[in-house]
């Protein structure tokens, strides 16, 4: 794969390859990080070449899923002109899902994004992110485990984005100085043509990933057997979703949960006070809001297929309910019965709307 | 469970299949327990999973969703659907340790009305082995 450095560190890396899209008119507007005034951050759409300023893509805060953010802009219709969007790999993978399931277009956009090193929760933001930004980074290159962050991070296996045009290697690399920027795609090299004309030939896989990714598969693997999901019962489901305030902002935040209506904020599932009446005839006693439970199961029935794992979930509870990890060991399991992998081809179909003549005959008779 | 107490099944019925075959079994005045509490819906592919998951929690002892046989779907693949989402439904609640032997899916088509009562009999046997739902007296759902 064709490569080429800059010596610079990987965000202003990424403001020098946007600026050059800009500056060229190759590209008619960014979508990246920014860091807003009094030092909040958000995803923003920038055509002032000036605004690249404030852009901070490599941040490690994710304060919404960028993939269900393109899907808001997409749609309706796919963007007229060239759009150059600053993800990380958990998000080009639910804009991916989010393609299939019709919801996004893919048109004109083109993908930079970067060996993910995770992020932290979006309410660390608020008692102070930058003193912890050092050891973040000495982290990222060592691939060591970083307890402050997200638990979906820690057990990320996915943190190459194999569907990006442009790709910044950043874990296990030293980026202080220096970062090197892999082209993956022909479009990619269409984009940047003039930008560089010393390339190298750099592999995205290395040595140093197969690290970090096998750390990160034996704490995936230690955090699943610790969850003991399936000892849960409908005991441990009411112990771990009895938190639970049916506020619906896990839902909210979901790249995966795209309905415009929602089932569970619809009128069928409302109920009548014949409906109390009856739970209280059989139960005696009912716990107001009533469905957590059926709320959660629900939803894992809706998004197993195409959860990607970003935890945007337990990063937005409020009651602190670790559905982001509960939900990418189920849904994973899920996906590896179907042989889906999320996200990773837009010409395989989500297991849901196809079918097989002869399959699944254990659970049939 | 009690010797004289039957379990309560929810069923899912697709119209011109399975609940075709219960009137066939109604008809011949085939004998089967009074356990099943009939849903008719126009094809099993309705059944989205959530409705499954609702008769489960409000306490149903058991869940039938029963379509016509596969190739034979009046819709023509609608059953082949139900297949895929009752076999993702069944990896949820041996994900989370819940017991899958309180949900059943079944082909019955319309001539089978004798089939339809061996389901029926067997599930609510089965079921009977199993005990009563404890979901159904549980408050903090």
């Amino acid at each position: 794969m064709k490569s080429f450095k800059i010596p610079k560190p990987p965000d202003d890396t990424i403001k020098d390859i946007l600026l050059f899209l800009l500056e060229n008119k190759k590209v008619s507007s960014i979508f990246a990080l920014s860091k807003m005034h009094n030092n909040n951050y958000a995803y923003t759409l920038i055509t002032n070449k000036e605004l690249l300023n404030n852009i901070t893509p490599t941040y490690p805060l994710m304060p919404a899923n960028a993939g269900k953010m393109i899907s808001r802009l997409t749609m309706i219709e796919a963007v007229k002109s060239p759009v150059a969007v600053v993800l990380r790999p958990c998000e080009l993978r639910a804009l991916f899902e989010l393609v299939k399931l019709e919801q996004a277009k893919l048109d004109n956009l083109l993908f930079v994004s970067f060996t993910c090193g995770g992020v932290f929760p979006i309410k660390t933001k608020k008692d102070g992110l930058e003193n912890k930004l050092e050891k973040y980074w000495e982290n990222v290159k060592t691939g060591e485990d970083l307890q402050e962050l997200r638990e979906c991070c820690r057990i990320c296996e996915n943190f190459v984005p194999d569907n990006a045009d442009i790709i910044l290697q950043l874990a296990g690399n030293d980026i202080n100085n220096e970062t090197s920027v892999l082209i993956k795609t022909e479009k990619g090299a269409g984009f940047l043509k003039g930008m560089s004309d010393q390339f190298n030939e750099e592999s995205l896989e290395s040595t140093s990933l197969d690290i970090i990714r096998k750390k990160r598969k034996e704490k995936k693997q230690k955090t699943f057997a610790d969850l003991k999901t399936e000892d849960f019962g409908i005991e441990g489901l009411i112990n771990i979703f009895g938190r639970c305030i049916n506020c619906h902002a896990c839902s909210k935040a979901c790249p995966a949960c795209y309905c415009k209506l929602c089932y569970f904020e619809s009128a069928d599932n409302e109920s009548d006070p014949s409906t109390f009446e009856i739970e209280l005839k059989k139960r005696k006693a009912l716990r107001i809001p009533a469905d957590t439970v059926f709320y959660h199961l629900g939803r894992l029935t809706h998004i197993g297929f195409t959860c990607v794992g970003c935890g945007m979930c337990s990063d937005v509870c409020p009651t602190n309910i670790p559905i982001g990890t509960i939900f990418t060991k189920v849904s994973e399991r899920i996906q590896k019965a179907f042989e889906y992998t999320p996200g990773k081809d837009l010409e395989e179909k989500v297991p849901m709307a196809i079918f097989e003549m002869k399959e699944l005959e254990d659970v049939e008779d | 469970m009690e010797e004289n107490t039957l379990p309560e099944i929810i069923g899912f019925l697709c119209k011109w299949c399975s609940s075709a075959g219960a009137d066939l079994a109604g008809v011949s005045r085939l004998k089967m327990p009074a356990s099943l509490i009939p849903i008719r819906v126009m094809c099993s592919s309705r059944v989205d999973p959530v409705f499954v998951l609702k008769a489960f929690l409000g306490g149903a002892d058991g869940v039938l969703v029963a379509g016509c046989h596969p190739g034979d779907c009046h819709y023509q693949s609608g059953n082949y659907y139900t297949r895929r989402r009752f076999a993702l439904t069944k990896k949820i609640f041996e994900e989370l340790g819940l017991d899958t032997n309180r949900i059943r899916l079944s082909w019955i088509s319309a001539s089978e009305g004798r089939r339809f009562v061996n389901v029926v009999t067997e599930f609510t046997e089965n079921l009977k082995k199993i005990g009563k739902n404890p979901i159904e007296t549980e408050v903090f759902l």
